[in-house]
This record gives C-alpha cells, structure tokens and sequence, in this order.
C-alpha cells in the first residue's frame, strides 16, 4: 500500500526501522540525537532508542568516523552520518586509508560493515565550503559502495540494502531532495546496485543520479513537448556502476548526454563516457556530451549559483544541440 | 541563413535561382529554402554581384551561416578560398569583410580557477546554434579546425548502418552538427534510393535530356513560378537521389556562364533537393505542435468574445464590389483584418513579443494571417504594416499571400515575425473559435461565420448578419477590461465600413 | 465556347486553385465546396481565374450560380452566347 511522504520523512522512516529491527545498529554523528539532526533526518529517535544507540559525537568527523570503523570491526551495524560531504574531507583518511581497504590489508580476516551517510550538493546558497559534489570523488575508491537515492522510494528503501553489505556503504543525499514529496512502497526491497530507468525514450540517453534526476527528469518533459523523447536513466548506485544498463540504453538511443552536479575534470560524467566510448563506440550517433557544474568553486549570490549547477534549460539545449538537423 | 520565424533553429537550401556572377538588387529571390514552414523565398538584402555560392542545394546549416556572399558596387573582387571547392575551412562561412576569428583560447594554467572557467566554455555550447553572432565572432571551438578534405565527417553508428544498407557514404549530405552525417541521413539516403529506383522524376529525366517515359503520363507541371513545386499541395515528390558534388557545380564563379552554357551549367543548382511530401508535413505537424505545447504550457490565455452588427460593413461591401472588377473586389475578410489592425494603433499590450521573461511592444503592426492548408497543417505569415495599406492594396496582399501559402512560393520576409495573429474559421460553418496564441506573440483574434441573426435595433426586431469576434490574450501582458475595450473598438470600426 | 470547352476550362482553372483535388471524382452537379475544401479567397481566386480565361464579367450577386461545375459551365454559356448576340 503506497503512502506519501518526504524525502527527509523517507530517510526519518529507514533509520527508525533499522534500530528497530536489529539491536546490532547505532546512530551517530554531530547533532543527531538532541537536535534531531542537521537536516531533522533522526528528529524523535533519540526519545525512541535512547542515547546508547543515537549518540551525539565531538565535532571532528575523524573521531566518530573512526569510532564507527571501530564499532563495525567488534561486530556492531554503526550508521554515521556526516552533515554534509563537505566535512567528510576531515575523515578522508579514515574513510580511504582504513574503512575501504581494512578487508584487503587483513587479508579478508576483517571486514568493516559501516554505513556513512551525508547530505551532498549545492543550491541552497550556502556557498563554497558547503555546496560540493564529492560522491564522484568516493565512487572511485575499490573497497567502497557508493549510493545516491534520488527518489522519495530509494530514501526510505536503499538503507535495508545498504545494511547488508559487509564492506562500507557511503549515502549520498542531495541536500534539495529532503523537502520532495513522492509515493513510496514501504515494503518494496529494491536491489541497491541496479540503475533504474525513471522515463524510458527513443532519441537519447539522459544518465544522471541524485540531486539532478529532478531537473533531468524536467527538461525530458520539454523535450517531449518538442517531439524529442529521451530516456532518462538513474544510475542509483555510483560504486559499482550499473554499466549494462545504461550501454544497453545508449545502444538503444544511439545519443547520450551525462548530467553530473560535480565538476567536468574527473568526473563520474567523465567516467561513464569514457565507459560508452569503450564499449559502445559504434552505436553512437554523436559524440557524448556532458553537463557538470561551471569549474568554480561554487558561488553564494543566487544567480551565479545557478548559473554554476547544471539546470533543466542546459540539458534541453544540450540535447537539442545534439538532435540538431534530426527531425 | 535567415531566421525564418522564431522557433528556426536550421534550414536547407533547396535551389538557387541566381548564378554566381549574376547582378543582383536587394528585395531579389536569390534561393529557396526548405523550412519546417515550406519553402520560402529568400530575398536578398544588398545590391551587387552575387560573387559566390557557400551553401550548396540539399545542404541544412544552422542560422546565421553565410549562404553566399555578395560583391557590392565598386567593392574589390575577393575570393572566398575554395568555396566551391570542397568542404570550406572554418571561416570560409564568413563574408570577405568579416575580421578574422580570434584565435583559441590558450590552455588554462591547472590552478587557476578563472582560467578554468574560460576553458570550460566549450563545455557551455549554449548559443552558438540558436542565437547565430556575427560570423567574425563565431567561436573557433564551435565549428572545430578544418577538416582534411578526404575524411569523412560521419558517426561511427552511421557508418555500421550505411555498410549494412549498402549506402556510400560519400554521397550523403550530412545534418548532424558541422555536418556530421548521422543515421537519420543514410537512413534518408537508403529510403530516397529505394523510391528513386521504383519512380523516376519527369523533371529530372527532361534535365538529364531524356524522354520522360518512366513518369506517370498524367502528370502536370507544377502551378506558381516555383520550381521546386509547392511543398503542401503537390503529390509527394521524390528528392534527387543526390546533390552534385560540389566539384561536378557549375564554372566557378567570377567568369560569368555564357548564355549558350549557363542552362545546362544551372541544371544541377535549380533542380532543388526537397523532402518528401509526407515528411515535410510531419515536420510541420511538429512544428505546429511544439509551438502549440508551449503556448499551452507559457501564456496564461484569457478569452474574450462579442457579437458584432456587420450590416452596414456587408451593405457597404456590396455596393462597393458592385463597381469594382472582378479582380479589384474585396472579401469582408479584409475588413476584419483592417479593423484589426487599426484598433490595434490604440492597444500596444496586445501588438508585440514576450520574450526573456518581458514584453515587448512593437510599434509596427503587422498581422499574420492564419492560412490553412488543405493538406493539413498552417502558416501565418504577415500583412506587414497592416495599419497602413489601404482596403485594395490590403486585400491584394492578401490575395497574393494565400496563394503563395498554398502554391509553396512564400516570401522570407513574410514569415519574419507577425506582431500578431488574425484566424477565421468561420467560412465553413463555425461561429466561434476560442484560438491559442501563437508564441511568442502575446494576442490572436479570431472570426467565427457570418450569421443571420434576430437582432434589435432601436426596439425593432431585425434580422442582421453577425459576427462573433474573440481575443486570446497573454495575461502576463494584458488584463481584460483592455481586451474587452480592444473588442469594442474592432465593432466600432466595423460600423463605419467607408473609413477603413 | 462549346460547353466541353468551358467544362475543360473549369475544371483547369479549378486545377490551379486546388491543385491536391482529385477532379475525376468531381461531381458537376455538387457544390465545389462539397466536395474541395475551398474557402473565399480561393473561391475570389478561382472566379478571377474564370474571368481571366473567358473574359465574363462575373458580378458578385451571381456568384451562387458558380457553386458547381455543372452551375458554372451553364453561367459562362449563357453569358457568352448574350455577349455574342
């Protein structure tokens, strides 16, 4: 039976029911206990599970990140959260140099089943130091999931999935989906590594994830409204790549256009095309194009913020560049 | 390439009726060209000699690319390299005159973060197709360095699919950016060789000197003084197999064609490449449709309608036909039209654009016309200073435009931008239509049919012939007290026939 | 003019004006607009092409008489055969 509920709702739900139902889960992070936290993602779980499994930490991302590695080697399920991926550089080394690759340095004799989430993106004028995409960044680390829920139902559902992994599993939550609205299946149990097609479509292959499927989705409506049908794909989980999905999309299409909130250098963007260049080279009927942030550091006053992030105007007119002479 | 309407992003040349070398005065029909409109007429904007040919027939380029340039009067003669020759380098497009393209920008040192920005530009390919600059300062990295005459600008999936339908691609006109040959072309391409096997052209045989024997025997030329063939209402026709390549073209240019030459030297330009007939109106059913979605989607409409006395304008009309030829009469369609546009000199809100999110009045009135074809699909093209011309000369105009409409022969400039819409669908029996704006244009008047109606005048029942006259109007721009006042003074013009 | 003539003159007039009809299928003794969707300005069209062709004067309160193929050969008949007399 389907319900309504936000985004921020959707993260509140998946959290509750995970210390609910296993004893093994704890909850920490800056302000996640008395305040609720940063973005009111575990308000009330604090009076639900006590203070023994929703615990408010110092504020240095390397100590509670590194007590989470700790509390997932003695055989705990701890689920962190970051505020935002802009702190996540403070617990870089914890995350690189010792959650992802524990498994390999012990000889698979330990294995760190630590869930991290963070609020990622930008668009909400809080400038530079707090408005980064750094999920490409994760996404290239051996050892890691990487996972970006960008519907109301990946919110409330990808954790279940998350919490079975034995290794690392890093959540990326675009920080303007929180207030989203959408219906969700409370007991779907969606696979975390499959990529999903929001919008199926002839022309091009619209690949996107997380905070930018929203405008992806949009400007594929004003395409249709032009007769151009584009099929957009959310690629969910951004370690490991769902590559079968979306070739198979663009060896449909023969078109493909990658919308990726970070920057163009190194991108994830940068990957996928690189990936359709290698393994679908002679299916393609234009050369991939990209839309990523302006390379600035992202900026405060509101126009320019826009203008930096890639919106639904520049996919449209990327896509309709690359359709030019078509019907 | 001229912008044909606002939504014209690209267009195809499909003949030049003027040669290389040939004196040419602005206002001249210099070529035709295939639009999702039909085939327009392009007039010429300068008086000179039409020193040389950049746009091949069957080739589409986006606006605003050079299509030919022009040696004015008493300029020197100068020479694009290689026009005619093959593929033009990079600035080849730009007109003599035109300054040099500034060079590529130079790689960015890694740290910068402003250098950065600039390099990413080309990441930004924003306006260069749909708002053309001037072609001195089009930028390098749009249209890429010269390409080496023998490789073939094509996409690898086109490529597979031109070896799988046995197409050479070396014969296809690419549409793709810069040319690039895409499958949608050898699929065309394939299709044209196909058709072309089963149904040879008449027209094509006689150029080629050969009796028309494969052509159907009832088949008539053309009507109009178009060549090409009226686009709409002819039978489908089939597009030459291919365009001459460009060295097969005509002498080069400079030394004028002789007149014993110049017919046979002309043959290949002037036969015209245009889509089929089916797909010509798919495009236009696209067209129609994305501009109608927007319209839905953008412009708040608010309608408005009023019955209107059309007794005294009918009277008025019959007496005046009464000693005018047959070829001088007027329909009271052009009284509409004129009322139209004279009640509009006092409601700029109405007569104008919206565009970027404001609006615009245009202080010229130029009414589009809404003329339908009867194979489906519409054109609107202008009346231009309708406010001005007389009832004859309006009515003429008028005349002219709609068979130009339905004979494929429109003018350019016709189509440039109505400042607002006039429909009547009234003729074959509505009496009311509630018409969508055509954006981004922010008002559209339509006509319902003439009908008899019980009407009182001064407490006397009489039977009157009315009218039912609507506005759709941009609520964005205008309110409807002013629509309504803009209604009221259509009828009161109305009712003095002899001052229109 | 003989009446073939004229009809041969109609319906080559009419060819112009609706080049898409197919005029075999014409009924002559159907109204135009019954059959080829024609509106006003193609109809004042296709009355100067007539005039043009046969040099009638064609008043506009005649116009009704144009309605069909049938209507419009009778028409031009009679108003050539009273020129000529």
């Amino acid at each position: 039976m389907p319900t309504t509920m936000t985004y921020r709702e959707a993260v509140r739900a998946a959290l509750a029911e995970a210390l609910r139902s296993d004893e093994r889960v704890l909850l920490m992070g800056e302000d996640v206990g008395r305040y609720g936290g940063a973005f009111a993602c575990s308000r009330g779980l604090l009076e639900e599970f006590g203070p023994e499994r929703v615990r408010d930490t110092p504020l240095s991302e390397a100590t509670f990140v590194g007590a989470g590695i700790g509390a997932a080697l003695g055989g705990m399920r701890p689920i962190v959260e970051i505020m935002t991926c802009n702190f996540a550089l403070l617990a870089l080394d914890q995350i690189v140099n010792h959650a992802a690759i524990m498994r390999h340095m012990s000889g698979g004799q330990f294995s760190v089943p630590l869930v991290i989430r963070m609020a990622s993106g930008g668009g909400r004028r809080v400038a530079a130091q707090h408005s980064n995409s750094f999920e490409g960044w994760f996404a290239r680390l051996p050892g890691v999931t990487v996972l970006a829920p960008a519907t109301v139902q990946d919110a409330r559902t990808m954790l279940r999935g998350a919490l079975r992994e034995p290794d690392p599993v890093l959540i990326f939550e675009h920080i303007l989906l929180y207030p989203v609205q959408g219906e969700v299946d409370e007991q779907a149990d969606t696979d975390i590594r499959r990529a999903a097609v929001r919008r199926p479509g002839r022309d091009v292959s619209l690949i996107t994830y997380g905070g930018s499927l929203p405008k992806t989705l949009a400007a594929a409506e004003q395409l249709a409204a032009e007769g151009i049908e584009a099929e957009v794909i959310d690629l969910r989980c951004l370690r490991p790549l769902d590559t079968e999905l979306f070739l198979d999309s663009v060896r449909r299409t023969h078109r493909a256009v990658v919308v990726d909130e970070a920057w163009y250098t190194g991108s994830l963007a940068a990957e996928i095309s690189a990936l359709i260049m290698e393994r679908a080279f002679y299916d393609l009927d234009a050369p991939v194009a990209r839309v990523c942030s302006a390379e600035v550091p992202l900026p405060y006053a509101g126009h320019l913020e826009d203008a930096a992030l890639p919106q639904a105007a520049a996919i449209e007119r990327t896509v309709k560049e690359m359709m030019a002479g078509h019907g | 390439m001229p912008k044909l309407g606002a939504d014209m992003t690209v267009g195809t040349v499909v003949a030049w009726t003027r040669q290389p070398g040939e004196f040419v005065r602005r206002g001249d029909i210099v070529a035709q060209v295939d639009t999702d409109k039909g085939v327009i007429d392009i007039e010429v904007f300068a008086t000179g000699v039409l020193e040389q040919i950049l746009v091949l027939p069957g080739q589409t380029v986006p606006v605003g690319t050079p299509l030919a340039t022009i040696r004015e009067t008493g300029a020197p003669e100068e020479r694009v390299p290689g026009a005619w020759a093959g593929p033009p380098p990079a600035e080849a497009g730009v007109a003599p005159q035109a300054p040099q393209a500034p060079p590529p920008p130079l790689p960015p040192p890694a740290s910068a973060f402003g250098a950065g920005a600039v390099a990413r530009a080309g990441h930004q390919p924003a306006a260069s197709m749909a708002q053309p600059e001037p072609p001195g300062g089009m930028p390098v990295s749009a249209q890429g360095p010269p390409a080496a005459p023998a490789r073939l600008r094509i996409s690898p999936s086109a490529r597979e699919l031109a070896r799988a339908l046995g197409v050479d691609p070396a014969a296809v006109q690419g549409t793709g950016r810069g040319g690039a040959i895409t499958r949608e072309d050898i699929q065309r391409a394939a299709a044209q060789r196909a058709g072309a096997l089963g149904r040879p052209r008449a027209e094509e045989a006689a150029a080629a000197g050969q009796p028309s024997a494969g052509a159907p025997a009832t088949q008539q030329p053309a009507p109009g003084p178009s060549q090409a063939g009226p686009a709409q209402v002819a039978p489908p026709q089939l597009p030459p197999p291919q365009v001459a390549p460009p060295q097969a073209g005509p002498p080069q240019a400079g030394a004028p064609p002789t007149a014993a030459e110049s017919p046979l030297a002309a043959a290949p330009m002037a036969r015209g490449v245009q889509l089929p007939a089916e797909e010509r109106a798919a495009r236009m059913r696209q067209s129609i449709a994305a501009a109608m979605s927007r319209s839905k989607r953008e412009i708040p409409h608010y309608y408005l309608g009023t019955t209107i006395d059309l007794h005294r304008a009918v009277t008025w009309l019959a007496a005046e036909n009464e000693r005018r030829t047959v070829t001088q009469r007027l329909l009271y369609g052009a009284l509409l039209i004129k009322a139209t546009a004279l009640a509009l000199r006092d409601f700029p809100e109405l007569n104008g654009f919206y565009m970027d999110g404001r609006y615009k009045p245009n202080e010229a009135i130029h009414v589009g016309v809404a003329v339908s074809l009867r194979l489906g699909g519409l054109i609107a093209p202008a009346l231009h200073h309708t406010d001005r011309l007389d009832l004859s000369t309006l009515m003429e105009r008028l005349r002219g435009l709609v068979q130009r409409v339905r004979g494929g022969s429109l003018r350019g400039s016709e189509l440039a931008d109505p400042t607002i819409t006039v429909t009547s669908l009234g003729e074959q029996g509505v009496e009311l239509v509630l018409p969508v704006i055509y954006p981004p244009q922010v008002a559209i008047v339509g006509f319902g049919k003439v009908v008899e109606r019980a009407w009182a005048v001064e407490g006397q029942v009489v039977v009157r012939p009315t009218i039912t006259a609507t506005l759709a109007a941009d609520h964005r721009v205008s309110d409807g007290h002013r629509g309504a006042l803009f209604l009221a003074a259509i009828d009161r013009l109305l009712q003095q026939p002899e001052s229109l | 003019m003989k009446h073939d003539d004229l009809r041969q003159t109609v319906l080559r007039v009419l060819g112009e004006i609706a080049p898409e009809a197919d005029l075999e299928r014409l009924q002559p003794n159907v109204a135009f607009r019954q059959q080829l969707d024609l509106d006003s300005m193609d109809f004042l069209n296709f009355v100067i092409a007539l005039h043009e062709a046969t040099q009638v004067e064609i008043p506009e309160r005649d116009y009704w008489r144009l309605a069909s193929l049938d209507g419009c050969v009778e028409y031009l008949a009679q108003r050539l055969s009273a020129r000529q007399q």
